[in-house]
């Protein structure tokens, strides 16, 4: 306990410099505009960012990352309510019961209710990340190349198996992305693989080149090929922001355990904020209703308070598997490690010991940002509406050439760009057959790690495979992989796991 | 039997053509024992891996009861068309291309051609257009060049450095 408060007021100290303070500010309100956009996601927004963080000390590059990250689960949060428009995907569900109450007037306590529960949440995360930190990178450090090569397979299949759509194409997307890792030299042989002769290919394939051209580029296209949706603005005066006793009676339960269910689906692999609105509006739909409480989908306060709570308690917890262990549990962590690698750092546990001001400092800037956001987005509401009404035939050429700007300033070489626009086509097929990208960018950020640990576990068992299934640890992760597995393909749950992501 | 399902058997059919790929490509490196394995041993078997669940995707593909979600629908060639041959121009301008004898023509240039090219994608207005560029023109230079300090070859060659 004594630790958890020295390591905190380490991480405060780091954090309430004006400079950290300045970044996170930057993070969160780039992380809300993105939220408020539809049509632009945290992955693209992190990607063409990560180049102009090139010249900032590491800390202030992450924080900043790490603000534009969960700012963006406030700002859709709020053209969810008001609009009718989730501007993330993770906000979808918050649509449902937030847009019917700001039908009645209510958006205002609607508004409250999703920031004093994302706010209660990210609290709780913030402390829960604090907390299991230094227990979870002690096992890390006994974790041997074969365990670490069994929690990949875990943290992929989790990753696939929490995700919407087609198991199996979930799966080639993985191994497609894994061998997409494989392109470069080879760091045991200084063999060049799949690099036919170009220069620039012998350092792989960038993963800013993938992101951008799959979901920036990609994205793009598939918006353009759509009609215009028609924006039905809520100009209604957003009057009366306090909720009534009523409310706060109502959702205070409800952001309790959505915060609840945030925080531990956040540290499963693939989980995140998506999963846990979903999950945690589905909970809140199956508890018995009050009387004189509204039904679900007609504006229920608590349809409202409790995903948001999950998301963000899941956006922050989903840090702790990329801290601890050094492996990304969703996209938006597989570009944090590429962040951290661009900064010299190797994710992993030995980042808490040879980081400490950076590892506290980023944490406690997220609580930071979390009160910055509470702060900043109700009385800001209204500049972000009137940005809404910006068409998107205004914004595309700017958001292409953001990536176009980013994918060049990597390294500064135009080979980077040609590839980059072959991936776009790339991205536009993916969608066009249904295949969801994401899983591809965990592959290729894990497809090296997974290699260079199956090596050496092969190399210190002499040959021996079973040596996954003898070390007691490795075999429970791959036990649990299994498991995951087989309750996903067992009938009477695949064809839950079809309804809900087709009802909500 | 009928197709259910464009879009799986379009998907299944790439991933194999790719898992294939990879693994008749990993046959070039050498394989090494299980023990120690050489650079072509982990892609092999991904890509073996890949080829089979393509087949097993391509299999689900069929059935009686077409599924119109699924279909894989017109392809929107014009915002395909335009905006990677946006994001191609501003290469292009950017940096030429020397083995052919283009010569750079920098940000600047680069950043009006990427904006006319893109606005191709959708309805094209000229007038929009030229304000577009203009804005992204002069708010690149200061944010790009002059705040964040990256490296970019600004002018044409022709504008003495």
């Amino acid at each position: 306990m004594m630790d958890l408060i020295n390591h905190l007021s380490l991480g405060f100290g780091v954090a309430f410099t004006a400079q950290n303070l300045l970044y996170a500010l930057i993070g969160c309100l780039l992380g809300t505009l993105i939220g408020v956009l539809p049509g632009l996601g945290p992955v693209t927004t992190i990607a063409m960012l990560l180049p102009a963080t090139y010249a900032l000390p590491p800390i202030a590059a992450l924080i900043m990352l790490a603000g534009i990250y969960y700012g963006a689960q406030y700002g859709g949060s709020t053209t969810a309510i008001l609009v009718n428009l989730p501007g993330e995907a993770s906000s979808v569900v918050t649509a449902l019961d937030g847009y019917q109450m700001a039908k009645k007037g209510r958006a205002g306590p609607a508004l409250a209710a999703a920031g004093i529960g994302s706010f209660f949440a990210g609290s709780v995360g913030t402390l829960v990340l604090a907390a299991f930190a230094v227990p979870l990178t002690e096992v890390a450090f006994m974790f041997g190349p074969a365990e670490y090569f069994s929690l990949m397979v875990l943290g992929l299949i989790g990753a696939v198996v929490l995700a919407s759509g087609s198991l199996l194409k979930a799966i080639a997307m993985i191994i497609l992305g894994l061998l997409f890792g494989m392109v470069g030299t080879d760091v045991n042989s200084g063999v060049a693989r799949y690099s036919f002769d170009i220069p620039e290919l012998t350092d792989g394939l960038g993963f800013i080149v993938i992101a951008m051209g799959v979901f920036g580029y990609g994205e793009i296209i598939v918006n353009l090929s759509r009609p215009e949706e028609s924006r039905e603005l809520n100009t209604k005066k957003v009057s009366g922001l306090m909720p009534t006793a009523a409310d706060f009676k109502a959702m205070t339960p409800a952001i309790l355990r959505g915060t609840a269910l945030g925080s531990s689906l956040g540290i499963l692999p693939g989980g995140g904020a998506l999963l846990s609105s979903f999950a945690a509006y589905t909970i809140e739909k199956k508890t018995r209703l009050k009387p004189g409480e509204l039904p679900f989908g007609q504006g229920n306060i608590r349809g409202v308070a409790a995903p948001e709570a999950a998301n963000n308690a899941g956006s922050q917890t989903s840090f702790i598997p990329l801290l601890t262990l050094g492996i990304p549990p969703n996209a938006v962590m597989a570009l944090m490690v590429g962040a951290m690698t661009i900064h010299n750092i190797q994710p992993g546990p030995q980042v808490m010991t040879s980081n400490p001001e950076l590892f506290w400092g980023l944490i406690a800037s997220m609580w930071i940002g979390n009160l910055m956001l509470v702060i900043l987005n109700l009385p800001l509401v209204g500049v972000w509406i009137k940005l809404l009404s910006v068409p998107y035939r205004w914004m595309f050429p700017a958001i292409v050439l953001f990536c176009a700007v980013g994918v060049y300033s990597t390294n500064n070489n135009t080979f980077d760009i040609w590839t980059t626009g072959l991936f776009g086509v790339v991205g536009y097929l993916f969608v066009k057959l249904g295949c969801e990208p994401a899983p591809l960018l965990l592959g290729l950020i894990l497809g090296p790690m997974m290699e260079e640990n199956l090596r050496r576990s092969m190399l210190l068992s002499r040959g021996d495979w079973s040596v996954f299934v003898t070390r007691p640890i490795s075999a429970g992760l791959l036990a649990a992989a299994v498991v995951l597995l087989l309750i996903v393909l067992s009938p009477s749950v695949k064809k839950k796991r079809e309804e809900a992501f087709v009802e909500d | 039997m009928a197709i259910k399902s464009q879009q799986n058997l379009v998907a299944g059919l790439m991933f194999s053509v790719t898992g294939a790929a990879f693994a008749l490509g990993a046959r070039e490196y050498d394989m090494g024992t299980a023990g120690r394995m050489g650079p072509g041993y982990f892609p092999l078997v991904l890509g073996v891996i890949l080829a089979v669940l393509g087949i097993l995707i391509a299999f689900q593909s069929f059935g009686s009861q077409r599924r119109e979600s699924e279909d894989i629908g017109d392809i929107a060639w014009r915002p395909l068309c335009f905006i990677i041959g946006a994001n191609l121009i501003f290469g292009l301008l950017l940096g030429g291309l020397p083995s052919v004898g283009i010569p750079a023509m920098g940000l600047i240039v680069a950043i009006v051609g990427l904006t006319f090219v893109a606005m191709l994608a959708s309805e094209f207005c000229i007038k929009r257009a030229v304000i577009l560029s203009a804005i992204l023109a002069v708010g690149s230079y200061f944010v790009f060049v002059k705040m964040l300090g990256l490296t970019f070859q600004v002018w044409p060659w022709f504008v003495g450095a």
